[in-house]
């Protein structure tokens, strides 16, 4: 039988890939907005496991919302990405320091 | 019960693979195009969960909508990818071992019996799962769902105006500046009478200047 713990530790796996993912490709914006849904990924799983094992359909509307906000979310950032490349030919995380931070 | 287990490590084994080449490949669509793999992969991982419609949602639009976006703007920009590769091989190993213990600790905290759960026998629900979703949503959920279709309203109108290119095609007056503008600056009296003639003035009309 799969249990809760099996799903648990998958997306503890997935999360902790995309973590590394983040860590390691700093320089490539696009990489980091794919590390950043696969994370999400990771999380949705988790609602769905818990949802399913538990019970509770309430997760899984969860799921749905943060695929909402996911969505909406990657495409702000692929139109930030376009408009990089277009004023600075670039999307070397490194050339962006516009704000000094 | 035994098919159970197999698909579910055959759809993790694949999940972990292509999460995996997702960060380490060298091209980014090659990336993306595992990062569709990987959706794929957790599309069916959501059927085994019993979550039906959510596992189409996944397919319809992550890998239907968002990646192919996605990919549209990796061959759409012309990416330097020597520079961006920069420090690659210098943070793996330090990344590699911190993802260890990291998954490490993970596995020794879920892997306890309060978490061994198996799946309950009855479902949640009775019928189907867009049905019982579908009541939920619009029922209890009402009110956040309108907040979420907001929020999609926010992000086209956000991605629209950032990369629409600002060329008009047409004349137009500008209103703030019609209703900025009052008589005192447009318009000056003059009494002509008791002006002192400005003798750069010349005459052209053979008149008198007043």
């Amino acid at each position: 039988m799969v249990t809760l713990s099996d799903f648990l530790v998958l997306s503890a796996i997935l999360f902790t890939i995309s973590a590394l993912g983040i860590f390691i490709n700093r320089k490539n914006l696009i990489i980091l907005l794919m590390c950043i849904e696969l994370m999400l990924l990771a999380v949705n799983t988790n609602f769905l496991a818990f949802s399913y094992f538990l019970g509770d359909l309430h997760g899984q509307i969860f799921v749905f919302f943060v695929l909402t906000v996911a969505a909406a979310e990657s495409s702000i950032g692929l139109a930030i990405i376009v408009l990089l490349m277009r004023n600075r030919g670039s999307i070397n995380v490194q050339d962006i320091h516009e704000l000094h931070g | 019960m035994q098919t159970e287990k197999i698909f579910f490590y055959l759809f993790a084994a694949i999940l972990i693979i292509a999460a995996s080449m997702v960060v380490t490949v060298r091209h980014s669509v090659r990336a993306a195009l595992f990062l569709v793999l990987a959706f794929f992969t957790s599309a069916g991982l959501w059927l085994m969960l019993h979550a039906e419609f959510l596992a189409i949602l996944l397919v319809l639009v992550y890998v239907g909508a968002v990646m192919v976006l996605f990919l549209f703007v990796v061959m759409s920009v012309d990416l330097d990818q020597g520079r961006l590769r920069e420090g690659f091989g210098r943070h793996m190993p330090l990344g590699l071992v911190i993802t260890g213990i990291v998954i490490a600790e993970m596995v020794a905290i879920l892997n306890i019996d309060a978490l061994a759960l198996t799946a309950p026998e009855t479902p949640a629900y009775s019928g189907s799962n867009v049905e019982a979703i579908g009541r939920l949503m619009f029922g209890e959920y009402i009110y956040p769902v309108e907040i979420a279709s907001v929020i999609l309203l926010v992000g086209i109108i956000a991605a629209i105006s950032m990369t629409l290119r600002g060329r008009r095609q047409s004349r137009y007056i500008p209103v703030s500046e019609q209703l900025a503008a009052n008589k005192r600056d447009r318009l000056r009296v003059v009494d002509l009478r008791d002006a002192p003639v400005d003798p750069s003035v010349t005459d052209h009309s053979g008149g008198g200047q007043s």
